[in-house]
């Protein structure tokens, strides 16, 4: 899937994939995609969560070598 | 859809338990909720200005995982509680766990409003000096407003 960013969060603990995404996502305009890779299992939950909350829509989820892959679209 | 609001209540000054309201706040923050914490008693030591003195004991915490067994009378000896948090930041470290330091600056960035409980502040006759810069005093009444407008309201 193509995307205009990219966020690796790789070794980071809650809740610094989620509140680190959202700083990925202020400097995006309405309608980009932001590609995040994280390694805590916990984000899978998280990412659906906080795209519910706030919006942004989770395109995409996959898992590739235990990371996790996520592309959300900017609201 | 109106802004949720989320009011913390923290009153405890240990490692461990410094970090859900912060961890909370930061992430509520972060889905757009208004966050306020009001800080009272031991709590108010997460205004400190440096945070290095918040420790970790194992003291009458039998559910603290060590590394290896340690009898209550090995855990009162001098310099375990300094060591006891050493270990523990440490460990946060390696796990990518972020530091208090880290997540009380995400919650101030994110504008978090802090509220220190007055009262609690003149009973320990600590002095606003020792905290940073970005807190409000007040007391019950201050909490209650906004409290009671929260849709999510924690005692931690």
């Amino acid at each position: 899937m193509d995307f205009n960013k990219e966020f690796d969060a790789s070794g980071l603990a809650c809740p610094l994939p989620i509140v680190k995404t959202k700083k990925a996502l202020a400097d995006m305009t309405s309608g980009q995609v932001l590609r995040v890779i994280s390694t805590d299992p916990g984000s899978v939950c998280d990412m659906a969560a906080f795209a519910e909350q706030t919006g942004n829509a989770l395109l995409e989820q996959a898992s590739e070598n235990s990371k996790f892959v996520f592309y959300l679209k900017k609201a | 859809m109106a802004t949720k609001k989320m009011a913390l209540i923290a009153t405890k000054g240990t490692l461990d338990m410094a970090y859900p309201p912060f961890i909370l706040a930061s992430t509520a923050a972060a889905l757009g909720w208004e966050v306020q914490i009001f800080f009272t008693f031991y709590g108010l030591q997460l205004l400190r200005t440096s945070l290095d003195g918040i420790k970790i004991s194992p003291l009458a915490n039998p559910a603290m995982p060590m590394p290896v067994p340690m009898p209550v009378m090995v855990q009162m000896l001098p310099g375990m509680e300094s060591m006891a948090t050493m270990m523990m930041k440490n460990k946060m470290k390696s796990k990518g766990v972020a530091s208090l330091q880290e997540l009380r600056d995400i919650c101030l960035e994110a504008d978090v409003k802090f509220v220190a409980c007055q009262m609690t502040v003149d009973l320990f006759e600590f002095e606003t000096s020792e905290f940073i810069k970005d807190v409000e005093y007040g007391g019950a009444a201050t909490f209650m407003k906004f409290a009671g407008e929260s849709d999510v309201c924690l005692f931690i």
